[in-house]
């Protein structure tokens, strides 16, 4: 058990050096940083002394050497916007966004198992077929646009909920439900063919020459046996989110966490900002993928601990 | 050719297959006629007529079917135009990153071993990476533009044909006539040319179809964060984006340029979702039984067997 | 006389497939009384198994009942499906082929067998395992305790046939259906498979339907047999005079493919050709195209008919011996 998290934690590793040097190549070598962070105005020597602060007047591998033991402390730089250390505005952001995530995914999970489940016992039925064809439609929609309508029927024409911002329980309604509904259609989808797959293997026949009810055949039987096909696409929607979905959601809502602030970051030129949001969450991915893995042997447990 | 009739023959059966595929060469259509059908020209501002809702709601006018925008364009020459761009870059997307995995995932499966287990662990490192952050990161150091939406599109989404192509790879060369063709002494390049390369054209095409829905709904994201596609250019994420102040008093702006998206995409959904299914035999019999199964309720001791599978109490 | 434990009338099975009504079992009658052993033989694809799962209520589209009846005791479970799934678990239970895939990977065995024992017996939850352990021993898995709280990947194949065999007696069921109990066994475990069931036959007085492709493993355990062809019985008697004197030309020639300890210096032969497609099947005999000794007359169904010697067979010329000339062709 410890040698797989070991080695899971290697691979992880891996991701996070990959990311760090894809975000050096492009922010050192590709663009310039004193361009990107100095109004247009500043003058020669405040761009000399900007580059010498930030060490760019190293050669490229202390450069690099320097980038990656700032990282290992978790120091990102100050963020030029906010005028503090960019980890700082990270981690005040980070708890906005874990509650979005949270309130839509977790919605997403605890509807889309049971409707994958009523769509396969009756494949091809009228139910399934409604249910295949609000998830086809659930993941052809844009969430920046079924955003922007849920705003504009339920904010704008009802006047039941607040259009942005996240001062109540009631704006998180709007922002978790456009965050859920790809996630709620492609794990409804997924339910639904695993457990039709499923009941076509041998020990549900087994299960029902048994005697067993299909209400037990269903919810016991087969639903372990799909549940790590869930999990994993569950985990994929939750990296999903968290590396890009919650940018286009939280600008729509104005909601106050990591994705605005990155959007926010980028338009303000505050590289060392955008490069911290991008390192925390490859961080967060890379145990978000270690967790399900030892999820999935708890669930399985011959699932082999290489 | 038979089987091509009888592929057809199946996609009249089924209507949502065939809506899908009517939607898609629609879509296609409008793009590569888009000047002969578009009323206007897509950039033209008339500043006496902004702001103008569809020709059915109270203030329209039937010159702008789908109204104007605030600066007085016409919504529906937009959306014309707008077909063309995200076709073009979903296209050179599909295209690139498709050419990239195919060759990665050939090169892998292939030679397997060393370098197999290299490119796989790139492929697991990328999967893992945040993709959207990435590319917004990148195109905020590069600066926006069309060539390098598809760029980085490109490179952020070859994985999956690498893994595929790799897998069936993997699986033909195993077969038969891949170790007969090696034993008589062809070299790689012919053994994937003559006999590996055929194998991956239905998967491919699958694959990039559904792909294509991916990258639509990517463009018009990042269009609509304002790292896409710029002014005067246009898109359907770009105009929900510019629509987006006048939610409460246009709601049109924001709408159609939506719909537009959501009937590509669907179109493409439902015709590939076919699509595949019609590519395995093992799939296809499958709907096939459910078909019969639907269709027919089934004789009396059936109907009972059924019925008995859930009478328990 | 009183009904006999279970009766089969006038099976009729298809399964719509794209290529158009498969025929799996046209018109199979038979009965099984209590404590008879009957083997149901034949070739793959010959409709053993979708009879046995006829029985058993577990035909799911695209396959239906067409037409025909099964009865238990008299009863007629298509007309009581209610009453047919009581039955199923508890008073007819099934012994799957390949006990790799036919538990649950994800259960441990005991809670497989204990869900049984409380959903028929309603048993609580330690009586249930108790029970479950006691028939651990029963079938021959040591450690019992132990075991019980493994799962299905833990035990090798032939332990697992006895977890099935052990979670098909749970409720003491008066019919046992084994469909190809020992085919994805080894040959040493097979039989260790087939004594343990010829004893607990002994022992708790079950019918037994045996589903096998192999004459050899039917005549280790059952008195009489039943061999099937494509979708009907051929053939049908004390499985003994089978042995002694088979009266259909497929017997006989399934005889001759098979190895038996009397016949072990004979040369085994397979019938040459395949059985007929099941789609539009012909109308007449179904061997008539494999067999040595067939003709026109054959193009008519032979109904199934004693033949003197004890059993039944379906062929006009019934009692022949089919491939003598086979045989002569082949010594020169």
């Amino acid at each position: 058990m410890g040698r797989y998290v070991l080695a899971r934690l290697w691979q992880g590793l891996l991701v996070v050096l990959g990311v760090t040097l894809t975000v050096f190549v492009v922010t050192r070598l590709v663009g310039n940083p004193v361009d990107l962070m100095l109004p247009l105005s500043a003058s020669a020597e405040q761009r000399a002394a900007f580059a010498q602060q930030i060490g760019l007047d190293q050669p490229l591998p202390v450069q690099f050497a320097r980038f990656l033991g700032d990282l290992a402390t978790l120091d990102f730089g100050q963020s030029l916007w906010q005028r503090r250390p960019a980890a700082e505005v990270v981690f005040e952001r980070l708890p906005n966004t874990a509650l979005l995530v949270a309130a839509g995914l977790g919605a997403a999970l605890v509807l889309a198992v049971p409707l994958g489940i009523i769509a396969a016992t009756r494949p091809d039925g009228p139910v399934d077929r409604v249910i295949v064809g609000a998830g086809l439609l659930g993941l052809s929609m844009p969430q920046f646009w079924v955003g922007l309508i849920l705003i504009y029927v339920f904010a704008v024409q009802l006047k039941w909920l607040p259009t942005s911002g996240s001062a109540t329980w009631w704006h998180l309604v709007l922002p978790a439900v456009t965050l859920g509904l790809a996630p709620l259609a492609r794990l409804t989808m997924l339910t639904r063919s695993a457990v039709i797959d499923e009941l076509n293997k041998p020990y549900v026949k087994t299960a029902r020459a048994k005697g067993m009810p299909r209400r037990r055949v269903l919810g016991v039987h087969t639903l372990r046996n799909v549940a790590i096909g869930v999990l994993t696409l569950a985990g994929w929607e939750l990296i999903l989110a968290l590396s890009g979905y919650t940018v286009v959601v939280e600008t729509v809502f104005a909601w106050p966490g990591i994705g605005l602030t990155a959007i926010q970051a980028i338009q303000r030129g505050d590289l060392f900002l955008v490069q911290a949001i991008v390192f925390v969450i490859a961080g967060i991915i890379v145990i978000i993928n270690i967790a399900l893995d030892l999820l999935f042997k708890a669930i399985d447990p011959r699932i082999d601990v290489r | 050719m038979a089987r091509g009739a009888h592929f057809f023959d199946e996609l009249v059966r089924d209507k949502a297959a065939m809506l899908g595929l009517i939607g898609i060469v629609t879509v296609v259509a409008v793009a590569i006629f888009a000047p002969l059908i578009a009323p206007y020209d897509p950039a033209a501002q008339d500043v006496l007529a902004r702001l103008k809702p569809p020709a059915w709601a109270a203030r329209g006018s039937v010159e702008h079917l789908l109204g104007t925008d605030h600066l007085g364009r016409d919504v529906l020459s937009r959306l014309i135009y707008g077909s063309r761009i995200t076709l073009m870059i979903a296209s050179a997307v599909a295209l690139f990153a498709g050419a990239l995995g195919v060759t990665i995932g050939l090169v892998s499966g292939y030679l397997g071993g060393r370098a197999d287990s290299l490119l796989m662990r790139l492929v697991d490192i990328q999967v893992s990476f945040p993709g959207i952050l990435l590319i917004l990161l990148i195109v905020s150091v590069v600066g926006p533009g069309v060539t390098t939406l598809v760029v980085v599109l490109a490179i952020t989404n070859w994985m999956i044909y690498a893994r595929v192509v790799r897998a069936i790879v993997l699986q033909s060369r195993q077969s038969a006539y891949v170790e007969a063709a090696e034993v008589v002494g062809c070299g790689p390049v012919r053994v994937i040319w003559r006999h590996i390369l055929p194998n991956l054209v239905a998967p491919l095409l699958t694959l990039a179809i559904l792909e294509f829905t991916n990258i639509v709904l990517a463009e018009a994201a990042v269009s609509f964060l304002g790292l896409g596609v710029q002014p005067p250019a246009t898109s359907w994420g770009l105009d929900v984006a510019s629509g987006r102040d006048y939610v409460f008093i246009a709601w049109w702006l924001v709408t159609f340029p939506g719909l537009c998206i959501v009937f590509t995409v669907l179109s493409i959904n439902l015709f590939a979702g076919w699509l595949r299914v019609t590519g395995d035999p093992q799939e296809r019999d499958k709907r096939f039984a459910r078909g019969v199964a639907r269709r027919r309720p089934g004789t009396r001791a059936a109907r009972a067997a059924r019925a008995a599978e859930g009478a328990k109490p | 006389m009183s009904a006999p434990l279970l009766a089969i009338d006038h099976l009729e099975v298809v399964f719509d497939t794209r290529g158009g009504a498969v025929e799996a079992v046209r018109g199979v009658s038979l009965a099984v009384a209590r404590g008879e052993t009957l083997g149901l033989v034949g070739e793959s694809g010959c409709g053993k198994s979708v009879t046995a799962q006829a029985v058993m209520g577990l035909i799911d589209p695209p396959g239906r009942i067409l037409a025909g009846d099964i009865r238990w005791e008299g009863r007629s479970l298509t007309r009581d499906p209610k009453g047919w799934a009581r039955l199923r678990g508890s008073e007819i239970a099934m012994v799957f082929q390949d006990p790799m895939t036919s538990l649950n990977p994800l259960m441990s065995v005991g809670d497989q067998i204990v869900e049984t024992l409380r959903y028929h017996k309603r048993l609580g939850r330690s009586a249930a395992r108790r029970r479950a352990a006691e028939l651990f021993g029963q079938v021959g898995i040591g450690a019992p305790e132990r075991r019980l709280d493994q799962l299905p990947h833990e035990f090798s194949g032939g332990m697992r046939q006895r977890v099935m065999i052990a979670m098909a007696l749970a409720c003491e069921p008066k019919l046992l259906i084994a469909d190809e109990p020992t085919t994805a066994l080894d040959v040493t475990v097979q039989a260790q498979i087939v004594d343990l069931l010829n004893e607990l036959q002994a022992e708790l007085g079950l019918a037994i339907i045996l589903i096998t492709h192999d004459l050899g493993v039917a005549a280790g355990l059952c008195r009489d047999v039943a061999v099937m062809y494509a979708g009907r019985i051929v053939e049908m008697g004390p499985i003994d005079t089978l042995f002694a004197a088979p009266a259909h030309p497929y017997s006989q020639g399934l005889l001759r493919s098979t190895p038996t300890l009397t016949a072990s210096e004979r040369r085994l032969v397979a019938i040459p050709g395949a059985p007929p497609r099941l789609i539009g099947p012909p109308t007449g005999c179904a061997f008539l195209a494999r067999c040595p000794i067939g003709d026109e007359a054959c193009r008519r169904l032979p109904p199934l008919a004693p033949t003197g010697a004890g059993g039944r067979a379906a062929c006009f010329k019934a009692g022949r011996d089919a491939w003598a000339d086979a045989r002569e062709a082949a010594a020169n």
